[in-house]
């Protein structure tokens, strides 16, 4: 099972995308943005970072790599791709996801242990968990506010496809500003995911805040074997 | 040589936390007349030769794939600059 990591310049965590995949019992491939192949793998990892620095806008110039010129119309075709944080913000810049990603609302870089909350567990990444299920990662971000009109709100909400929420306590806040609590989203199909947390580091044990990270890379896995 | 000015602003429904960041400083200058400030981004294209009706249309593209993201930005404006730096008003397509 061969599962691809695309690296851009600034890109920060590619390397622990690859181990994730790589200890959830998958081959992680290596993936230049400078390539128009994908190599043939079977799934793509869009990692977190800061891509050509954030420049212009968080994901904004990534989206026009040559690697997205192959990789757009593979995930519009079923190819399951993940992006994690600054993947995240690439997909919604790509147009592979709705809506986008502005700077927190209290304007400070964040980094924590996040609790989510598992609203979708039918996507290609999710299929392990439990619906409704409560999971912690890593959250660390300096553009992680979530933001759509109000028709694209009401469509994903509609049709499920908001994926993750932030746990938020009784009368508080969610950690960055993001409209409905949303942590991650999907397309229509199931095949793509964005959320800002990062899984590839709640993988290993002594490591990050749980093993909960690991159940994306493996319920990926079982979606390919079974698709 | 000739330039094309984009100007690019957040959708004021769009919370501006730089632009806030600014507004709570100001009143430490002694600034208190300002109630809010919006940030924008201004973008000069420089082309070899005059700022011709096709260079502006290429301009409006890029202003409206690349250098501003639908979803959460307007581009206010699309101008020709003259050699003497006077904006020709030009206003976007809609």
């Amino acid at each position: 099972m061969r599962v691809g990591v695309v690296t851009f310049p600034g890109s920060l965590d590619d390397h622990d995308a690859q181990r994730a995949v790589r200890l959830a019992g998958g081959e992680p491939v290596a993936l230049w943005h400078g390539d128009d192949s994908l190599r043939d793998v079977d799934a793509v990892v869009l990692p977190g970072g800061f891509s050509y620095g954030d420049y212009l806008r968080a994901g904004a110039i990534a989206r026009f790599a040559p690697v997205m010129s192959a990789l757009v119309p593979a995930a519009k075709g079923g190819l399951p791709v993940l992006g994690i944080c600054n993947g995240f913000q690439i997909l919604c810049e790509s147009h592979l996801l709705p809506g986008a990603m502005i700077q927190n609302d209290h304007r400070t870089f964040i980094c924590r242990d996040q609790r989510l909350r598992v609203e979708n567990a039918a996507t290609a990444w999710t299929s392990g968990f439990e619906q409704g299920a409560e999971i912690t990662v890593v959250l660390k971000n300096q553009d992680g506010q979530y933001v759509a009109d109000r028709r694209t709100l009401h469509q994903l909400e509609g049709e499920g496809r908001v994926v993750f929420r932030y746990v938020v306590e009784e009368g508080g806040r969610n950690p960055n500003g993001s409209y409905r609590d949303i942590a991650g989203i999907t397309n229509e199909r199931g095949n793509v995911v964005g959320l800002m947390p990062h899984p590839e580091h709640a993988v290993e044990e002594g490591y990050g805040p749980s093993l909960d990270g690991l159940t994306f890379f493996r319920s990926v896995l079982s979606s390919v074997v079974n698709a | 040589m000739g330039n094309v000015v984009v100007d690019v602003m957040l959708k004021s429904e769009i919370l501006d936390p730089q632009g806030q960041a600014v507004a709570f400083a100001l009143p430490r200058l002694g600034f208190h007349q300002f109630t809010d400030v919006r940030q924008g981004k201004r973008f000069v294209l420089t082309v070899e030769g005059e700022v011709t009706d096709e260079v502006l249309a290429a301009a409006r593209e890029a202003a409206e794939t690349m250098l501003s993201n639908p979803v959460i930005e307007d581009v206010v404006s699309v101008r020709a600059q003259s050699r003497t730096g006077h904006l020709n008003g030009v206003e976007p397509q809609a």
